[in-house]
């Protein structure tokens, strides 16, 4: 016993280094997801985010039919390409809701203007309010709401052509 | 171009959220908001609490903090709803769940690992 106890330091140092490697080893996930998946949106109202397009309420997304609700802002720069995949949605029938996160109406506008506008409406969320009600961390996000008003899906980051079919399918699932 | 996948944490053209940098007016208030902000992670600067990190969402979110607690609400329900929305992860406080059990454990075990490492030097009075 005492001949193979000498060891056991030895045996402690390999446990500890191949921890560590295969710790380092594994690329990090540091987005961190809502925990409202299968629960309903909370209760909101949100000021338009721009003229002459409605705001946006947690009423509006339990109409009946399953809506993507896009979070975005003009200071986003990969929701500046995001805009064509949305169009893209937009143009199979998606109703697409957008989230002004920390926007002025008229750097919005310019955003619409210059890069498209796939959204029915826009609700103002200056203090991130919403965003952090609904828990998501940063944008873009997009979450798939159901006919309830449920959260459905979480995609976080923009969606890429290459997500469009999960999307679609995960619309598909949430009627 | 290359897309990032991640979400991006550009800045916005908004100043800071009203009571994001200034302190409640009330003292006490104050002090319980600032023992809380010090506990809630920040979800961009990872290893910041929401107190140190400049990070635009630290801001609201100290923005919520403040504004909930001058409405009375307790520091405790506030973290209980932002762990609803975020999971256990947000908040510095370790919990009582399985999962940490190992957190609280160790000190007792190492403790008796120590204890049986030094047995031999451990003198138990066993003359009179």
């Amino acid at each position: 016993m005492s001949r193979a106890i000498r060891f056991a330091p030895l045996a402690l140092l390999l446990v500890i280094v191949v921890a560590l490697v295969w710790r380092l080893a594994t690329p990090v996930d540091t987005n961190v997801p809502s925990k409202l998946d299968g629960k309903p949106v909370p209760a909101f109202t949100l000021a338009a985010g721009v003229p002459g397009k409605p705001g946006l309420s947690s009423s509006e997304l339990a109409t009946g039919r399953p809506r993507l609700v896009n979070i975005f802002a003009s200071w986003c720069v990969p929701c500046t390409a995001e805009v064509k995949i949305l169009q893209e949605l937009e143009r199979r029938g998606v109703a697409i809701d957008g989230i002004a996160i920390r926007d002025r109406p008229q750097d919005i506008a310019g955003f619409l203007a210059r890069n498209g506008d796939p959204y029915e409406r826009i609700g103002s969320d200056p203090r991130s309010q919403l965003q952090i009600a609904l828990g998501s961390s940063g944008v873009p996000e997009s979450f798939v709401v159901d006919g309830k008003g449920v959260i459905r899906y979480q995609h976080i980051g923009p969606i890429e052509p290459s997500d469009l079919p999960m999307i679609l399918t995960k619309l598909e699932q949430a009627k | 171009m290359m897309i990032v996948s991640p979400p991006a944490f550009a800045d916005s053209n908004l100043p800071p959220a009203y009571w994001a940098n200034r302190q409640l007016p009330d003292s006490k208030k104050e002090a319980r908001a600032q023992a809380l902000m010090q506990e809630l992670r920040c979800l961009v600067c990872q290893g910041q609490s929401i107190a140190d990190s400049d990070a635009e969402l630290a801001g609201d979110m100290r923005d919520l903090v403040r504004r909930r607690i001058a409405a009375g609400e307790k520091p405790a329900d506030i973290r209980s709803w932002l762990v609803q929305r975020y999971g256990t992860w947000i908040s510095y406080k370790p919990t009582a769940e399985p999962a940490a059990w190992p957190l609280w454990l160790a000190p007792f075990a190492l403790l008796i690992v120590g204890a049986f490492l030094i047995r031999h030097r451990i003198r138990v009075k066993a003359r009179r």
